[in-house]
């Protein structure tokens, strides 16, 4: 018994490292891929040159991300079967149709374009290219929803019966299945989600740039300008919303997984009189209490039932061995909402600075900028965390645990996959990491090199250095298909 | 044996994972091919002739992978635990080979590494996808309930399972040439044609030997190939294998074609494929799980249909369009990259 626990144990630490790992990708290229069809765009309407430079400098960290987040998300369909085969049995039935919607609808779609989107528009023409750079957009957005419709189905399955003989799920109606109950809060927490973190990144990536254009003494290109300002505006008109959806997101997992916001507000005990919101609190599931809490009197009750005296139910009402483990859903929770009030709160800086004319002007807005880039890929994750491990002990909630339904696997097999995917995932996008770093290091520049050109294509083996041949292949005149 | 929804799914995965080796194969045989072209500039190219269309081709996969599971959950749920050891070496080495395709245009310094990232991870996943499909081939143990794999996680070891992961190698090999052999011209093209013969041969040779072993796997196969129709059938299926290498080769040297020995080398993968199809059919975990034990209900099967039958063609439609977009030889000076 021990043994197969360790076993299970290993397979939840490797699903929840590689699949962290392959939605950290995702979370940017989502919105990384809306963001430069709409530069395309605007660049075919404006023809101003700004934008042409905007897309030539994203799409070249776009095409390392997109790459990354593809091998990554390989790894995830296999991991069901090879890790999780109980699961995949028995809810195959359901969530398999889904899956293979994600793949012929999303999928390919992103795959076939791609390589157009990349390499094709001197090939194709400018309207082609557009249509190719929609697509992909279009296929991220597919994905996500096909593949949060599996994942909430798991958070709240509808739709189904299960069969008395294999105990398999088998569906019922595969419109309920879809769109089963915590489905559109989640899809639309998180695509918003996908847009902040894009935007947070661009706008650390431009305020770097002004920063140190201004402080070299260099003018300030009008593309970091742009690439700012686009930014800022995401911040101010997306963030309140993010706030917003998230609240109507918990709202509707207090309907439905009641014992997940009791971990996410670290109400062990229940409350007659209106439940205090706590600020700060140590977790203690061995005696069940919040040590050291610091909380305000019925603000929770105030968030989750809009009434300061509505009593609400703590974890003393749930069966001990259908409990999640509060630390985790706790604190990741209480991460994700800082850094939404963070992100509100440089939207609005933003905002005050650009009415007094000082959007580009301002250092320490930048600095706040630079700090707050990579803050979305925290939230997402610290997101994602308190959703999945505030399921716990369910993988199908309520009706499949998640000792149930891993695969029979002897633990060393499973050690030694583990031990590969760290070092393998730490050393392969570390250094994906670190090539995009570097792109973003380099301000954009007014005469952005194209992607083949800038990556060194095969003519700079003739022994030609790089500078030069920049040179030599940038005509200053460009056509707006080029 | 009866034309149903479960039978066409079955044809449908076998379609997907069919299109897969014949597309990531010759994609994965330019990874092995790497290693023997030193020179920079040629290596750029036979990156390039692939840059646009791979991560397309790769998609495939996870037709094959999602597609079982959406419609043949149970066998799913047998076969990736059983082959776990080749199945996450293969994920692993995808992802080396995947990455160096954007990576080792980011470096000067380091561009050797992804290099050798490029050839491992293509070589490597090459053999754990032979060794996968000769462990499924001899078989699979399985418990009691019939719902579990019961076997160790070494079981997928044997001589024959190293015999076809050697052998989808060098047949990857055979298509990355004919590809190069299409896609390129001058010194390379010429290195390529006279290689692809050796490839060819040895291609022949594991086909040749791999389908004598396989009747002796297991009693159902014998039974399948040694009685009734099986003779004849064996019969052609050999014959149309030994004609199309020989045009194969006719095309390569005599003709000196560039675009037929890649179509050729393509129907003899599928050639063989089919003959797979034969010997395993109806199973699809041999010779325990057969389709219809493994298949998903019936609804789900319609609802998906619905979708695979206007998906897939429109998927075909824009994949063979982008293959249009970039077709042609690639120089040293239409470097995608
Ligand atoms: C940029 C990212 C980001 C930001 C700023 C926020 N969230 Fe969030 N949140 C996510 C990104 C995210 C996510 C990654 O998209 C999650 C994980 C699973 C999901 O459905 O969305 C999520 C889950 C999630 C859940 C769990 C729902 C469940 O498991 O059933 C709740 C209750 C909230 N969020 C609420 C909030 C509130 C009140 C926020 C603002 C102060 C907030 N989120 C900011
Ligand atoms: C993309 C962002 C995601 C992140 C960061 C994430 C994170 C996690 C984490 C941390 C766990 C471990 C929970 C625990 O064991 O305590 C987990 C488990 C799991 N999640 Fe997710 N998840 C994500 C998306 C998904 C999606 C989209 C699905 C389904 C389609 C999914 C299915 C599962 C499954 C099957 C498990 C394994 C069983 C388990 O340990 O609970 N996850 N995930
Ligand atoms: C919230 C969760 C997830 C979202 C939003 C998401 C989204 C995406 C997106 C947008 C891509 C395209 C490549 C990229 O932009 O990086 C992608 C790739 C992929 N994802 Fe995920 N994913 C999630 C979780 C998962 C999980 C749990 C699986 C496992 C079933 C998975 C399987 C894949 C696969 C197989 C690919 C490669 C597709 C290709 O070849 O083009 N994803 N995912």
């Amino acid at each position: 018994m021990l043994e197969s626990f360790d076993a299970v144990l290993l397979a939840r630490i490797q699903f929840a490292f590689t699949v962290s790992f392959h939605f950290l990708f995702p979370a940017f290229t989502i919105g990384l891929a809306s963001y430069l069809a709409v530069l395309n765009a605007l660049w075919l309407w404006t023809k101003e040159h700004r934008y042409l430079d905007l897309f030539r400098y994203w799409v070249k960290i776009f095409a390392l991300a997109f790459a990354m987040g593809v091998v990554s998300g390989i790894v995830m369909s296999y991991q069901f079967g090879t890790n999780w085969s109980v699961f995949s049995d028995k809810a195959g039935p359901v969530i398999g149709a889904p899956m293979a919607y994600e793949v012929l609808s999303a999928f390919f779609l992103e795959a076939g374009f791609l390589g157009v989107m990349l390499f094709g528009r001197d090939r194709v023409g400018p309207t082609l290219h557009m249509i190719a750079c929609a697509a992909v957009a279009g296929g991220t957005c597919l994905s996500a929803f096909w593949i949060l419709s599996v994942n909430s189905w798991m958070h709240t399955p509808a739709g189904f019966s299960i069969d008395p003989e294999t105990g398999q799920f088998l569906p019922e109606d595969f419109w309920q299945v879809i769109f089963n109950p915590s489905f559109p809060y989640r899809l639309m927490h998180t695509v918003t989600a996908a847009y902040l973190t894009t935007a947070f990144i661009v706008g650390g990536v431009g305020a770097w740039h002004l920063l140190r254009q201004r402080h070299r003494g260099d003018e300030i290109t009008p593309a970091t300008r742009t690439m700012f300002s686009m930014a800022m505006w995401m911040a101010v008109c997306v963030a309140p919303v993010q706030i917003y959806l998230g609240d109507l997101h918990g709202l509707n997992t207090l309907e439905h997984q009641p014992a997940k916001v009791m971990a996410m507000e670290g109400h062990y005990e229940s409350h007659e009189d209106g439940a205090p919101l706590y600020l700060f609190g140590i977790p203690n599931d061995a005696e069940q209490r919040l040590d050291y809490a610091v909380g305000i009197p019925k603000l929770s009750s105030l968030i989750l039932k809009h009434d300061l005296n509505a009593p609400l139910a703590g974890l003393d009402t749930i069966p001990d061995e259908d409990q999640p483990p509060v630390f985790i859903v706790f604190w990741a929770f209480r991460v994700m909402v800082a850094i939404g009030f963070a992100m509100l709160g440089l939207g609005a800086w933003s905002l005050w600075a650009r009415w007094r004319g000082r959007l580009y002007d301002w250092p320490a807005l930048h600095r706040a900028a630079v700090v707050m880039g990579p803050s979305g890929l925290i939230a997402v994750l610290a997101g994602w965390i308190t959703t999945e491990v505030g399921r716990q002990p369910f993988t199908v909630y309520g009706h499949l645990r998640t000792i149930d339904s891993a695969a029979p696997l002897a633990a060393p097999a499973v050690a030694a996959s583990l031990i590969a995917f760290i070092v393998i995932y730490f050393a392969v996008f570390g250094a994906g990491t670190f090539y995009i770093m570097r792109l973003m290091s380099r301000a954009p520049s007014s005469q952005e090199p194209r992607l083949k050109d800038a990556t060194g294509g095969p003519t700079r083996a003739a022994g030609i250095t790089p500078a030069p041949q920049h040179a030599r292949q940038h005509p200053e005149h460009v056509q707006p298909g080029e | 044996m009866s034309f149903d929804l479960t039978f066409i799914w079955a044809f449908l995965i076998a379609f997907a994972v069919l299109v897969y080796v014949i597309l990531d194969g010759f994609d994965l045989g330019l990874g092995i091919l790497f290693a023997t072209e030193r020179e920079r500039g040629d290596r750029d190219i036979i990156m390039n002739t692939v840059a646009p269309v791979w991560d397309g081709n790769e998609t495939w996969l996870v037709l094959g992978g999602g597609g079982l599971l959406a419609a043949f959950p149970l066998a799913y749920a047998l076969i990736l635990p059983a082959l776990y050891a080749p199945l996450i070496a293969m994920l692993l080495a995808l992802i080396f080979r995947g990455v160096a395709f954007e990576f080792r245009w980011r470096t000067t310094r380091w561009r050797g590494v992804w290099d050798i990232a490029f050839i491992g991870g293509s070589t490597m996943a090459s053999f754990a996808q032979g060794v996968a499909l000769g462990a499924l081939l001899q078989g699979i143990e399985i418990d009691q309930t019939g719902r579990a794999y019961a076997g160790g996680w070494w079981d997928w070891l044997t001589p024959f399972s190293i015999t076809v992961g050697l052998g989808v190698v060098v047949g990857y090999m055979l298509l990355g040439a004919t590809w190069l052999v299409m896609k390129t011209g001058g010194e390379l093209q010429d290195r390529m044609r006279t290689r692809a013969w050796f490839y060819g041969i040895a291609t022949v040779g594991f086909i040749i030997v791999v389908s004598l072993w396989t009747p002796f796997l297991q009693e159902g196969y014998y039974a399948r190939w040694f009685s009734g129709w099986g003779i004849p059938l064996a019969g052609l299926v050999g014959l149309s294998v030994i004609a199309l290498a020989l045009l194969m080769f006719r095309a390569l040297h005599v003709h000196r074609h560039d675009y037929w020995p890649f179509f050729l080398a393509l129907a003899m993968f599928a050639l063989c494929f089919v003959g797979l199809g034969v010997s395993m059919f109806p199973y699809i975990v041999p010779v325990e799980v057969t389709i219809w034990e493994a298949a998903a209900p019936r609804n789900a099967q319609v609802f998906m249909l619905i979708g695979a039958s206007i998906l897939i063609p429109i998927i075909l439609a824009y994949t063979a369009y982008a293959y249009w977009v970039f077709r042609g030889k690639i120089d040293a000076d239409t470097g995608y990259h």
